[in-house]
């Protein structure tokens, strides 16, 4: 798992082995430190002159500079190193996502992944910044503090070999402790994070339904239930300190009686008073660094919650990637569906479509119609690859959709999906989606046909227009035109319209149908619709239900022939009614 | 300006801990007076350490430890007794301090969750959703570090600093003055650094919502991302923003780390500083000038020495916690700040009550009856009058804003009698939606006047108001659990047999027991896991399950196909049947058999009349209908 994560630390290597060896530097002196200011502690105390403290002083001074450019030049690296692995895990996942086939994408909401983006990277970049700047000083501190203090305290020091591994045991202990609880409330946390989303998000139900009472007595005993559990693990760690403070008085009670015993029976022999303040300075460090260590662990272990997240999202495998020797060219417009079946999971035991047989002529103008969940998305969605049938064949041009590559294949299939999104940008950026090197003029041609110019004329800025996020500042029909033209401009041999002129008018919606057999007569067209009348003129008509398909024909045929056509057509037409 | 901004964030602080104490009238006190007492009895002991290391000096040459024994045992009694204080009070304080920090937050989101509640619908209307939220998260986050980690550091680093101090002015005042000097340095180099770490830390947030706001729209429409291989485009715009998030965060971090070792070695200096002054007074013979009035000697020296190194770590720890605390006194803000908003006001004073007639008179009464009534108490003479609930809503001459400046209804005057079916048409912005916000009152009209069942509406209580009228929206809001509790939200002490029957109404059964669990399926956040139009048909369930003499439908059949809104509006026309019913739809066979159509434009009513006097009149609704027309 953290194989994974670590490939992205790439360029920052280096500033992440920087880091660590400055904290080496700054590390060192602030341990030797100490000695020298022992030494200094006994010079003046043995009343030296003042150039001998001045001599100390200039050594303090350069070794407090050392110490000052180690600690300096450390804290910087790690900024760095943990701030571009950061970026560049964001920039991985990014990567990745973007590289998702419609199943893996299906498998994520768009807020979870926000978070992993965002708070669950973060979590992370302080860890790491934790690891290289923190997890490399305590032990070196620790380590290099022991040392010390059996250099300067000799035996004296043995005391530290019992303090600090029963601090050790008991801080291992209360991470051992909390970890679990925090794992546990910290779901729980984003639980009632959610709950408070969906509350403010229905805020107009909510209030509606007078249920704010209600909601306000769900939220709280939500709450209580994070609070408790939190409180209890927060009551562990509040251990910590007072156990680090109980080490260290019990090394200082130590040092000061059996040191006193120690100075005043051998007369000053084996221990004298600066090294003894020498001591307790080393105990301090030795004991903090221990704790810090602690910390360090609390902080790894609740960041490995986020680093599950961030894997998680890094290995989910595309589901769908071009072939080798992958086919480039799509040679018409035609389409096989040769006894198809397909589900969404591979677990599911339903099929979402079953036994399709369906063949449609390069040029062809068909028409699909049905009812709420019987699959008409599904079953376009497999023409683009966009999901790959669970059995039998899908062939565009002949050709096994699964032997393209899928940029040429879908350059070539262009889908106006259901629930189309207009992106933050002028109308003519959202259109060149389409087309990257579209010129003005084959934008407004695209928009002629799909019959979006003649508003996108009336806008103030035309063609400039800026478009909020989400298409908000245009209407509903409005956007699905755009969404149509944006199509358009790919130029495809294949042209799918999911359900994408519901809120266009009935005429409109006609005569775009008419630009089309006028303009792109050579491309294939495929129109999901509610409405009969959005099909009534295809050359052929697909009637689906509960993913199979009940019948094929023309409108005059399927309205003979066909219960569900009628049943539809006459809901809309009893009193010659049509929608707006 | 800048003051001001400073008077508001000491305004926050106080306000802070006026709450805090408010919460834990007895804990904090006792936690605060904990604080202190450990931070003064954890200094004391180097005035002990002093004595005994001046005995252990005076006496070491002797060689004698049973000469000084006695006395050095029971300094270090003293020192041990000292700790045992320490130990316990720290003890105490801290796990005090994680009940207070946790209780605190908790009863602070109540407080916001349960204040969010009463807030008016325009908050919601006005405000990002997203920028609600994070109230919740990350202000709440930032509090949680301000209360339980900085204020007690802050508060025992003050107490140490001031404790050190008078020590330190009783052994020289000379000295002290160095150490000061020093200190103003550390300060100033923590004002220069620590602001700029705070201002990289303001841009960084800036551009970590950036980076929000692009993945969210990319993300929202990844599969249209796909659909044009539009993959690398993208890839290269995120990289643009990302890039800007690093340098900022960059730049950040490394003022924020820097900090810790430039003090701490600041600290380091100031040792020697103090170390060579010492000496200096000392071989200079200068007189010293002290509380004590004890006269320059290595015994003041030495614990200066140690003390100064104790003045420059507390120093340190403050530093470190100015980001916190800067962050965290903006995030309090933000929080007061929604704590702060007006609450939506009630000055209604008609119930609705349950209710039955007897001789020909309505008589409230406790049980359902299934008919309900207004009571209206008259404050003038006391007197209480019965109206029988029957959906009679009329609206009279309004007008409404939004905003003062911008009328969005002029002059609307209708009337929907009990079990009419009144339907709006109109453009997006024509002021559909707004005219059904006006009648249960989410907002209140500029002029005119709405009375239900001949009752001013500003006379009812809101919540009884909104009580008898049912909702559906296009936007399903769908709540995480299990169907059956979904349908059940219209109304809390339905049977599940009720809700079921609801669902049958709404013809969402059909699809609900095809699913894996039925009525148990959990449904994940916002009804992902279904179709748009099985929430649909799931919110017209829970609002038949609530049974509502009045029914507002925005918009609510649009995500079904034709053929099953077929089905649906038979079982909506079951439930409706005697009641009254507003419809906002641009479907034009869904609105087609009401009893009056309105169609509006630009807040105003243009046309009004049933389906087939509209059609002769060849007006905007004929376009419409005979799809010259588009509403947009």
């Amino acid at each position: 798992m953290y194989k994974e994560l670590m490939k992205s630390i790439r360029e920052y290597k280096k500033p992440s082995i920087l880091s660590p060896i400055f904290v080496t530097i700054e590390v060192l002196m602030e341990c030797i430190i100490p000695f020298y200011v022992a030494e200094l502690v006994n010079q003046i105390k043995n009343g030296c002159s003042i150039d001998v403290i001045v001599k100390y002083g200039c050594i303090l001074v350069v070794m407090a500079g050392i110490s000052l450019a180690g600690g300096v030049l450390a804290g910087s690296a790690a900024a760095t190193a943990s701030s571009g692995f950061a970026r560049n895990l964001r920039k991985d996942i990014f990567y990745r996502i973007q590289n998702y086939s419609f199943e893996n994408i299906d498998k994520f909401s768009t807020p979870s992944l926000v978070t992993r983006m965002t708070t669950d990277i973060t979590n992370v970049q302080m860890a790491y910044m934790m690891i290289i700047r923190v997890a490399v000083r305590c032990p070196l501190m620790l380590v290099f503090s022991f040392v010390m203090a059996f250099v300067m305290g000799g035996r004296m020091a043995s005391i530290f070999l019992i303090v600090a591994p029963i601090l050790g045991i008991g801080l291992g202990l209360v991470v051992w402790k909390t970890m679990p609880l925090f794992r546990k409330v910290f779901r729980k946390y984003d639980a009632l994070n959610n709950s408070i989303q969906e509350n403010v998000r229905g805020m107009r139900v909510v209030k509606s339904f007078v249920r704010e009472d209600y909601e306000t007595k769900k939220f709280n005993a939500a709450a209580e239930d994070v609070c408790r559990d939190f409180t209890r693990a927060e009551k562990i760690l509040a251990i910590n300190n007072p156990l680090m403070q109980f080490c260290l008085y019990v090394v200082m009670v130590f040092v000061l009686s059996f040191g006193s015993y120690m100075i005043i029976s051998t007369r000053g022999l084996s221990l004298d008073v600066g090294q003894f303040s020498a001591l307790l300075t080393y105990s301090f460090q030795i004991l903090s660094s221990l704790m810090m260590v602690s910390m360090v662990f609390v902080m790894i272990t609740m960041a490995n919650e986020s680093v599950h997240r961030i894997v998680e999202v890094l290995q989910e495998e595309p589901a769908i990637t071009s072939p080798e020797n992958a086919i480039t060219e799509v040679k018409d417009g035609s389409i096989d569906f040769d006894h198809v079946n397909f589900k969404y999971a591979s677990r599911a035991n339903k099929m979402v479509l079953s036994d399709i047989d369906l063949h449609i002529r390069s040029g062809e103008l068909i028409g699909i119609i049905g009812g709420t969940g019987s699959a008409k998305s599904s079953l376009i969605q497999l023409i683009p690859r966009l999901y790959d049938a669970t059995e039998g064949d899908v062939k565009v041009g002949g050709v096994d959709v699964r032997d393209y590559d899928l940029e040429a294949l879908r350059d070539q299939v262009a889908v106006v999906l259901q629930k189309n999104v207009l992106f933050s940008g002028t109308i003519k950026e959202n259109l060149r989606w389409g087309n990257p090197n579209a010129t003005d003029a084959e934008i407004e041609e695209a928009c002629r046909l799909a019959q979006a110019d003649e508003f996108v004329q009336k806008f103030p800025q035309k063609y400039d227009t800026y478009i909020e996020q989400g298409g908000t500042n245009v209407s509903g029909g409005q956007k699905q035109r755009l969404c149509i033209a944006r199509a358009l401009l790919k130029k495809p041999k294949i042209l799918i319209l999911d359900d994408s002129t519901s809120a266009v008018d009935t005429k409109t919606d006609a005569l775009i149908r008419k630009a089309f057999r006028e303009f792109i007569p050579e491309t294939t067209k495929i129109i999901i619709a509610q409405r009969t009348s959005s099909v009534e003129d295809a050359d052929r008509i697909i009637v689906m239900n509960q993913g199979r398909i009940d019948a094929i024909g023309t409108h005059t045929e399927l309205l003979k022939n066909n219960a569900i056509y009628r049943e539809v057509y006459t809901s809309q037409n009893k009193a010659g009614d049509q929608d707006a | 300006m800048h003051k001001n901004k400073k008077a508001k964030k000491s305004h926050t602080l106080l306000r802070l801990f006026k709450m805090l104490f408010r919460f834990y009238p007895v804990m904090m006190p006792l936690v605060v007076f904990l604080i202190i007492f450990s931070a003064v009895v954890s200094s004391a002991p180097s005035l002990f350490m002093q004595n005994i290391i001046s005995l252990v000096e005076s006496s070491w040459q002797a060689g004698d430890w049973g000469a000084v024994s006695g006395q050095i045992l029971s300094l270090v009694g003293v020192l041990v007794v000292f700790y045992v204080l320490s130990l316990a009070s720290a003890f105490a304080f801290t796990r005090m301090m994680a009940i207070i920090t946790q209780g605190f937050l908790k009863k602070l989101r109540v407080q916001m969750f349960g204040g969010m509640q009463k807030l008016p619908l325009r908050y919601f209307d006005t405000n990002n959703h997203g920028d609600i939220m994070s109230h919740y998260t990350n202000d709440i986050d930032t509090l949680r570090q301000l209360v339980s980690q900085s204020l007690p550091q802050l508060l025992i680093a003050g107490i140490t600093v001031l404790t050190v101090f008078c020590i330190m002015l009783y052994f020289s005042i000379w000295m002290t003055l160095v150490v000061i000097l020093g200190v103003i340095v550390m300060l100033l180099i923590t004002k220069k650094i620590g602001g700029g770490s705070a201002r990289f830390f303001i841009r960084q947030q800036k551009s970590l919502g950036e980076v929000e706001g692009y993945v969210e729209e990319i993300m929202n429409g990844q599969k249209v991302v796909k659909v044009f291989c539009h993959e690398e485009a993208s890839k290269a715009d995120f990289d643009r923003v990302n890039d800007e998030l690093f340098r900022n965060m960059e730049k950040a971090n490394k003022y924020a780390n820097t900090l810790g070792p430039i003090l701490n070695n600041i600290g380091n200096v100031l040792y020697v500083i103090v170390a060579l002054a010492g000496g200096l007074f000392l071989l200079s013979g200068t007189a010293n000038v002290s509380i004590s009035g004890l006269a320059f000697s290595i015994s003041i020296v030495v614990p200066f020495l140690n003390m100064t190194k104790q003045f420059a770590g507390n120093i340190g720890q403050v530093s470190q916690q100015i980001n916190p605390v800067v962050m965290g006194l903006a995030g309090a803000e933000r929080i007061f700040e929604l704590m702060d908003q007006e609450p939506e006001t009630d000055e209604g004073y008609v119930t609705l009550v349950n209710a039955r007639e007897e001789n020909g008179q309505i008589v409230e009464c406790s049980e359902h009856t299934g008919v309900w009534a207004w009571k209206h108490p008259h404050s003038a003479d006391g007197s209480v009058t019965y109206t029988r609930l029957r959906g009679d809503v009329r609206l009279n001459h309004v007008d409404f804003g939004y905003t003062p400046e911008k009328t969005v209804l002029h002059d609307i005057t209708l009337y929907a009698e009990a079990g009419q079916k009144v339907a709006f048409v109109g453009a997006t912005g024509a002021g559909k939606t707004t005219i059904t916000n006006l009648i249960n009152r989410f907002y209140d009209i500029a002029d005119g006047k709405i009375r239900y069942d001949g009752i001013n509406i500003n006379k009812i209580k809101k919540a009884d108001l909104r009580r008898s009228m049912g909702i559906v929206l296009q936007d399903s809001n769908l709540f995480s659990g299990t169907v059956m509790e979904n349908i059940r939200y219209g109304k809390l002490d339905a049977t599940d047999e009720e809700c079921i029957a609801a669902a049958k109404l709404a013809g969402a059964d059909d699809f609900i027991t095809r699913l894996p669990n039925g009525y148990d399926t959990q449904i994940a956040a916002n009804g992902s896991s279904l179709s748009q139009g099985q929430c649909q048909l799931l919110t017209i369930a829970r609002a038949a399950v609530a049974d509502p003499p009045v029914m507002i439908l925005d918009e609510a059949t649009s995500s079904i196909d034709t053929r099953t809104e077929a089905i649906v509006q038979r079982g909506m026309d079951a439930l409706m049947k005697g009641r009254t019913v507003f419809v906002i739809a641009h479907r034009l066979s869904t609105v087609k058999n009401s009893d009056v159509i309105m169609v509006l434009e630009n807040g105003r009513i243009i046309e009004r009349g049933s389906h087939e006097k509209l059609l002769e009149e060849k007006g905007k609704y004929y376009q419409l209908y005979t799809g010259a027309f588009e509403l947009e």
